[in-house]
């Protein structure tokens, strides 16, 4: 069997994972456009910040690729999915080629959007952040004096920002909305984390957007005037489907995949952010951007294409772990139903959502200890009426189940 | 493979597991290495003794899942499964602690006592990287609460 996986990231190492749990013969075939050995995404802001390094923030070891027996063709476009003979087209430099399948995944992952914005073609160093050479760029261009303005107040930016201050003290970020980190914050825990940043020295512009560019002058919506030297791009991201949706695969903002990451097209997968997963919290299709769903939903695929047919992924949920400056934010579900919230306004923040008389979300800011046990009440779909406990204002411990219920959590093995 | 189990029946609630798990991997391997290493300390213990209500008191240390949703969801490879065992790498962990919001069981910690700073993460490997030669807590637990076996 030729498997071909188009992508490099996440979802594609967890497809190979899936794939050689079961099968140690297939011919896998990995397309890459990046001239990179496997690594970790979210890590280029830690990279910025000397917290890692090139070696340490590969995902997998040198021998990953050896070790289970796969080829790579880096630096490779993919320019078309010929879905009817089975075939994907390439071109490296100057050369095209192709190649065929029996199994396909699309791995593409996201690409940043970049809404219109006038004179932006002015600006001479500008660069989005999703990849290892937008964080070489920034390495290259951002000293101690350096200016930097960061559109884009959600994950990215603000992970950006962090990366860059312990390189220059100089960073403005704005945002169009009225808060910080809107994907996975409501506006109280959104005011917070603003406290965190504007006390390590980031100058936040909110509810405020460029609204022209002149060389390396941006004109504000409201009229300020922002001076800077590297602008960076974060708005946001999108499902990068285009080839799939060019083959004819079903797109809506990800592409369509089933419980065990198939598209409608025969023998193709997608996974990771270019799919939609199913988010069990919210009983709703969505793009879950996030490297723990694309692993498992990649390595779902694997398995799968492996001929395992009896493991589904069906408990996704939208989830993230995230810090700024020491201060850590654990998030998980949907919050919706009822919505309780313990703070001080200063050193933590708790949001329990229940509905159904189910947890299906959460937030913890400070304190995330153990934070996992709530995720999987969320996951597991458990009735709260089975615990002991109100989750709202207990932290999270296995006291919380029956005795019989701890005894087959804890006295056994977890398959 | 064998896997640490608690006996809820039998756990006195001494806590005594959690400052030899903590000694342990502060290099100790008798005893008598407690006071070098923790006096003073606010101790982080890789296995953590709970006190329910009704006198109930369990420790809980890493399961070693066969399908470990940690490993699944660690953004930098830090943590591996190696012949069953979930081991982690300080020099890979970055310390975001998508970890610690996917363990169910809620066995993976920051090392750091006051938690937060971006401190790498830790967790029970069994006692196979330190010098005790055995998992500490089981070698120490007063009333045989805790036991290596293998039960697959």
């Amino acid at each position: 069997m030729k498997i071909v996986i188009i992508g490099n990231s996440a979802a594609a190492v967890g497809c190979i994972e899936g794939i050689r749990l079961a099968d140690k013969a297939a011919d896998i075939l990995v397309i890459t456009n990046e001239p990179y050995h496997t690594y970790s995404r979210p890590l280029i802001s830690y990279l910025l910040a000397g917290k890692t390094d090139l070696e340490r923030m590969k995902y997998r070891p040198d021998t990953f690729y050896t070790d289970n027996n796969v080829n790579v063709m880096y630096a490779t476009s993919v320019t078309a999915i010929d879905a009817k003979t089975q075939t994907v087209h390439w071109q490296k430099e100057n050369v095209n080629g192709s190649v065929p399948y029996d199994k396909l995944l699309i791995a593409t992952g996201s690409v940043p959007f970049v809404p219109p914005m006038a004179g932006l073609e002015t600006v001479a160093k500008q660069t989005t952040f999703m990849s290892l050479d937008d964080a070489k760029f920034l390495q290259e261009n951002v000293s101690a004096d350096t200016r930097v303005f960061i559109i884009g107040a959600g994950l990215i930016g603000l992970k950006c920002a962090e990366g860059l201050s312990e390189i220059t003290k100089d960073i403005t970020v704005c945002d169009l909305a009225p808060q910080i980190l809107p994907s996975i914050l409501d506006k109280d825990a959104s005011s917070l984390m603003q406290k965190v940043l504007e006390k390590n020295g980031v100058k936040l512009l909110l509810g405020d957007t460029a609204d022209k560019f002149e060389g390396n002058t941006a004109t504000m919506k409201s009229g300020k005037v922002v001076d800077f030297d590297v602008l960076v791009l974060a708005v946001g991201v999108r499902s990068n489907v285009t080839l799939a949706k060019d083959a004819g695969a079903e797109v809506n903002r990800g592409i369509v995949t089933d419980e065990f990451a198939r598209t409608n097209l025969v023998n193709v997968y997608a996974a990771g952010d270019c799919a939609e997963s199913f988010d069990i919290s919210a009983n709703v299709k969505r793009v879950l951007a996030l490297l723990p769903n694309a692993y498992a939903q990649g390595r779902t695929a694997g398995l799968h294409i492996a001929g395992i047919t009896n493991k589904p992924y069906d408990n996704a949920i939208p989830m993230n772990a995230i810090g700024f400056w020491g201060t850590h934010i654990l998030s998980a579900g949907s919050y919706s139903g009822d919505v309780t919230i313990d703070t001080d306004g200063e050193t933590y923040y708790r949001l329990t959502a229940i509905e159904n008389g189910k947890l299906v979300g959460y937030i913890r800011i400070g304190d995330i200890r153990r934070a996992g046990i709530y995720t999987d009440l969320i996951k597991s779909q458990t009735p709260l009426e089975n615990l002991n406990i109100n989750v709202a204002t207990t932290a999270p411990g296995l006291a919380a189940f029956s005795k019989q219920a701890r005894i087959a959590k804890l006295g056994g093995v977890e398959r | 493979m064998k896997r640490i189990f608690v006996n809820e029946d039998w756990c006195l609630g001494c806590h005594l597991c959690e400052y030899h798990c903590a000694n342990a991997n502060l290099g100790g391997v008798t005893a008598r290495d407690m006071v070098r290493n923790l006096k003073g300390k606010d101790i982080v213990p890789r296995i953590q003794v709970e006190d329910g209500e009704d006198g109930i008191h369990f420790a809980v240390s890493c399961r070693h899942c066969y399908e470990p949703q940690c490993v699944r969801a660690c953004i930098t490879g830090a943590l591996t499964q190696e012949d069953g065992v979930i081991r982690f790498n300080t020099e890979k962990c970055v310390g975001c602690y998508t970890c610690v919001l996917n363990c169910p069981y809620g066995c993976i910690m920051p090392s750091d006592p006051n938690e937060g700073q971006g401190h790498v993460v830790q967790k029970c490997e069994l006692c196979l990287s330190n010098k005790t030669g055995e998992p500490a807590c089981v070698a120490h637990c007063p009333n045989k609460a805790i036991v290596l076996e293998e039960r697959d």
